[in-house]
């Protein structure tokens, strides 16, 4: 499908929009006490290992019946509804964290972007659960090598979190997906 | 490492950072750019994105995907896009100069335009942020440690809501240019950042807007990691008299076009809006 307008480039979020961008309760989805709640977290590395501290995820995701929300509210939460839309800086050791609760349906996966100093495009991928995912059938990961595959299914903790680490580059790579 | 006499812009502990002068950097721009019109010459496509390994823009070299971005069909969530709306956004968000008790410094500026997809329709109300240096150059942001003043009556933070036309506007001030450590003698063209959601997830977009002229264009590694002109200058605003405001602030106009819609084409159910 051939575009009728040039889409305008991207250019990188920079060192700056710690005061921008991230707003109260962007990463909480529901409250902790919700009793789906979920932790979902992890680290973003760069091309040496090295935990990279000025970037920012978003997370767009189903609820736990596989539900996509209409509903305005995801900077100013009312508590109740469930939209859908989360935004999390990392911290000073690269970590970003979400409470949200596991995505339902029948393409229960997150969809995720990543926004980074240094990082001169946003990066998209996604982020699946292991006791949902199916490699077989899912159209994407069943068209990955196993090894890259692996890369986009978080691990479950022992003590029931998702744990998600993004690779911005090198042997452990995360996937990237293009969309165009 | 050696503090600079003239503490700028604190662009962390890259390697390669601060060591090349522009010279070294202006040439390596040179070269990406005269390979990619050569490529064009001989039948290479346009590359209309930025280019995310470009190494004159230092910090980039450790945090580029070297894998091959995978090509994926958008599903379900992806074909959707978060929805804001009033309860999130107050109108006033969108006036940068009525944050704080007086009035800020520099040259009060409006910048408008419309937010389009790929197929030329508007993306009817969803959210715009932006956010920008002071007049002088300088970020309310605690790492920015240039030392220009900080202006007390200017944040630089705002957010809008696109209206039936997909246009947004923001009154704010025009940004200054400011130093950083990408290279010795570094200095980033003055530029807004912009935030963008489409009417699908895989148009979400971070930006920066330039303004028409700036003399730091060919110096600045950023801008220059698009390698088509035609495609940098999409991220140049133009001057617009019809929005300049009488004895009050000058007009610059500035369109966003996001890629192109996919839902459509994939699912049957249509009717978006
Ligand atoms: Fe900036």
């Amino acid at each position: 499908m051939t575009a009728l307008k040039p889409a305008t480039p991207g250019q990188t979020i920079g060192p700056f929009f710690g005061y921008a961008l991230p707003y109260e309760g962007g990463e909480n989805l529901v409250d902790r006490t919700h009793p789906a709640a979920v932790r979902l977290h992890g680290r973003i590395f760069d091309g040496a290992g090295v935990p990279v501290p000025d970037a920012v995820v978003e997370i767009w995701q189903v609820d736990e019946k596989g539900a996509i929300s209409d509903r305005p509210g995801s900077i100013n939460r009312d508590g109740y509804n469930f939209t859908g839309f989360g935004r999390a800086a990392v911290d000073g050791a690269g970590a970003y964290q979400f409470t949200t609760v596991e995505p339902g349906g029948e393409r229960p996966f997150f969809s995720v972007v990543v926004f980074a100093r240094g990082l001169l495009d946003k990066l998209h991928t996604r982020i699946y659960v292991p006791e949902t995912v199916d490699l077989t059938v899912d159209p994407l990961l069943s068209s990955l090598p196993p090894e890259r595959a692996a890369t986009l299914i978080a691990e479950r903790e022992p003590n029931g979190n998702l744990l998600f680490d993004i690779v911005l580059q090198g042997d452990e790579e995360t996937v990237f997906l293009d969309f165009d | 490492m050696k503090e600079s006499p003239n503490s700028a812009v604190v662009e962390d502990q890259d390697p390669l950072a601060t060591t090349a002068t522009q010279a070294q950097i202006s040439a390596e721009i040179a070269t990406a750019h005269e390979a990619y019109r050569n490529g064009r010459l001989t039948g290479s496509p346009a590359r209309d994105k930025v280019e995310i390994d470009f190494a004159p823009y230092r910090s980039s070299l450790l945090r580029h995907p070297t894998k091959d971005l995978h090509h994926a069909d958008p599903e379900t969530i992806e074909l959707h896009s978060p929805a804001f709306g009033h309860r999130d956004v107050a109108d006033v968000e969108a006036d940068l100069t009525i944050q704080h008790s007086g009035e800020p410094l520099g040259e009060r500026m409006v910048v408008t335009g419309r937010v389009l997809d790929g197929d030329g329709r508007p993306v009817r109300h969803q959210l715009v942020e932006v956010w920008q240096a002071n007049a002088s150059g300088r970020y309310i942001h605690k790492r920015d440690q240039h030392p220009a003043p900080l202006d007390p009556n200017f944040t630089g933070t705002g957010r809008c809501l696109t209206d039936e036309n997909g246009v947004y506007r923001f009154q704010t001030i025009k940004p200054g240019p400011y130093p950083w450590r990408n290279h010795t003698n570094a200095w980033r063209p003055a530029h807004i950042h912009f935030s963008v959601f489409g009417s699908e997830f895989t148009q979400r977009i971070i930006t920066q807007m330039y303004f028409p002229g700036d003399p730091l264009f060919p110096l600045d590694p950023i801008y220059q990691s698009i390698l088509d002109a035609d495609a940098r200058d999409r991220l140049v605003a133009s001057y617009d008299h019809d929005l300049t405001t009488p004895e009050y602030s000058l007009g610059y106009r500035w369109d966003i076009v996001l890629t192109g819609t996919k839902r459509t084409w994939t699912e049957p159910e249509g009717g978006d809006e």
